[in-house]
């Protein structure tokens, strides 16, 4: 069994629970154990590095050095924390910064999608994969800090990244191609600038229905919560029809290892997947 | 100390260590900036007015605080100069300065989620939302999707229990003290 610590952050305890909940339900099918980091804190997010850089890297590193008393992988499923881990890694290997914690930067830190893609877990997900999603076109929307800035993320392809395609690919589905795969859908400005998330998200919305996709798939919290609660409000002010399922990634792993709770997961969803689902015969 | 030392060029990067200089004024940052619409003064113009040590303008512009940190600029930029990074720079600078800034919501927003930080660890989402709408006086905005949320699960009514309270309160001190010198 492969034993990874995990850090959740702070939104997969709240708006993002159905991204931890399918986490925790794939990493257990695939025999995968998460050990959560103990006395983790929030990793600062936008607002710290906004507002004083060494703020963000200590706290940051509070918690990279809680992570660093195992030897064990960090799996992180938020790219908002991914991003300022990676961060804090940089200053401490590159430029010999000092934590006030006893952050050395050994530990390696994993973005959720990019540990799902590592070879052997995708055989394994070959191996156990029981419900393909036959028929089920997905826009796989990556958003910004999945794969940028490469300095950071080691993506070499971040202009048009695949890897969650052939993700999808190997879970039966479809990955359609279109061209809003890594554009911006406002982020943290929802609260203060929602003018700004709606004219972002609709265009990436607009461009997946054109591209013909029966939902999207992302493994970022805020591509889909905003992504998720505004077409309501978009679709009475542009009278377009979207109807657009925004899904984590490990919702559809989930589906297609057959877990038993893919339903609930669902359930929490603004725009419900159950019916494009099942009018593919997925449930 | 020369001219190009007491400069704002200089300032910005020695806490960026990044070459403003080098930027010829090709555009491609604006240009695949998704929010240049909404801003105030183009990232190469900005770009442009470091170079012109115009630091007053800079800081008091809409575009620091626009910018969402999405890094299209920093990743097209022919001559590597992370854009992103030195908007960052700027708004710690702006913070610092105590400048009036451009736009007067985004950085509440950020003080009252590093409030909720400093009293709670985590941010618990609800609370962060009360107390941004104390602030803004806008309680009325989003309060039906807040029920839809609700209904599904995902609020959480109270805030996780944590055990790093002293080592974010030490976190926090030190942040203050070094906003009280400057």
């Amino acid at each position: 069994m492969k034993e990874v610590s995990y850090y959740p952050g702070c939104s997969l305890h709240g708006t993002a629970r159905e991204y931890d909940e399918s986490i925790r339900g794939v990493s257990s099918l695939l025999g995968i154990q998460l050990h959560e980091l103990e006395d983790w804190t929030c990793c600062g997010a936008s607002s710290a590095h906004c507002t004083d850089e060494e703020l963000a890297f200590e706290l940051a590193a509070r918690n990279l050095a809680i992570a660093e008393k195992s030897d064990r992988d960090l799996l992180v499923p938020c790219v908002a924390c991914y991003s300022r881990f990676k961060t804090a890694e940089k200053e401490i290997k590159e430029h010999s910064r000092k934590s006030h914690f006893s952050y050395q930067g050994k530990v390696h830190v994993e973005y959720a999608l990019d540990f799902f893609c590592n070879e052997p877990i995708l055989e394994e997900v070959k191996k156990k994969r029981n419900k393909p999603l036959s028929g089920l076109k997905v826009a796989c929307y990556y958003g910004c800090l999945t794969v940028r800035p490469p300095k950071m993320t080691g993506i070499k392809e971040y202009e048009n990244p695949q890897h969650m395609d052939q993700l999808m690919e190997l879970l039966g589905a479809e990955p359609i191609p279109w061209s809003y795969k890594t554009d911006c859908c406002g982020a943290s400005l929802v609260m203060t600038r929602t003018d700004i998330v709606r004219k972002l998200s609709q265009k990436v919305l607009s461009m997946a229905k054109e591209a013909e996709a029966d939902c999207l798939v992302t493994g970022c919290t805020m591509c889909q919560a905003n992504l998720d609660t505004r077409q309501g409000e978009l679709e009475k002010e542009t009278g377009e029809k979207y109807d657009l399922p925004i899904l984590y990634f490990t919702e559809l792993m989930g589906l297609a290892l057959g877990h038993k709770d893919a339903k609930k997961w669902f359930g929490r969803h603004i725009v419900n997947p159950v019916k494009v689902l099942s009018a593919k015969g997925l449930m | 100390m020369n001219e190009l030392e007491n400069s704002f060029l200089s300032e910005i990067h020695q806490a960026s260590g990044e070459t403003i200089q080098d930027c010829y004024q090709c555009q491609k940052c604006s240009a695949g900036c998704p929010v240049a619409y909404a801003m105030d003064i183009l990232p190469n113009q900005i770009l442009r007015h470091i170079q012109y040590n115009h630091r007053e303008k800079v800081l008091s512009s809409k575009t620091i605080w626009i910018c969402a940190s999405c890094y299209a600029c920093s990743v097209r930029c022919p001559n590597n100069i992370d854009i992103a990074k030195i908007m960052d720079t700027l708004r710690n600078i702006a913070i610092r300065s105590g400048v009036k800034p451009g736009e007067k919501e985004i950085p509440v927003f950020h003080s009252v989620f590093l409030d909720t930080i400093k009293s709670k660890g985590r941010i618990h989402e609800l609370s962060l939302i009360l107390q941004f709408k104390t602030k803004t006086r806008d309680f009325l905005k989003d309060a039906g999707l807040g029920w839809k949320m609700y209904k599904r699960g995902k609020i959480k009514l109270l805030p996780s229990k944590f055990g790093g309270g002293k080592e974010i309160k030490e976190i926090f001190n030190t942040f203050e003290e070094s906003q009280k010198k400057s």
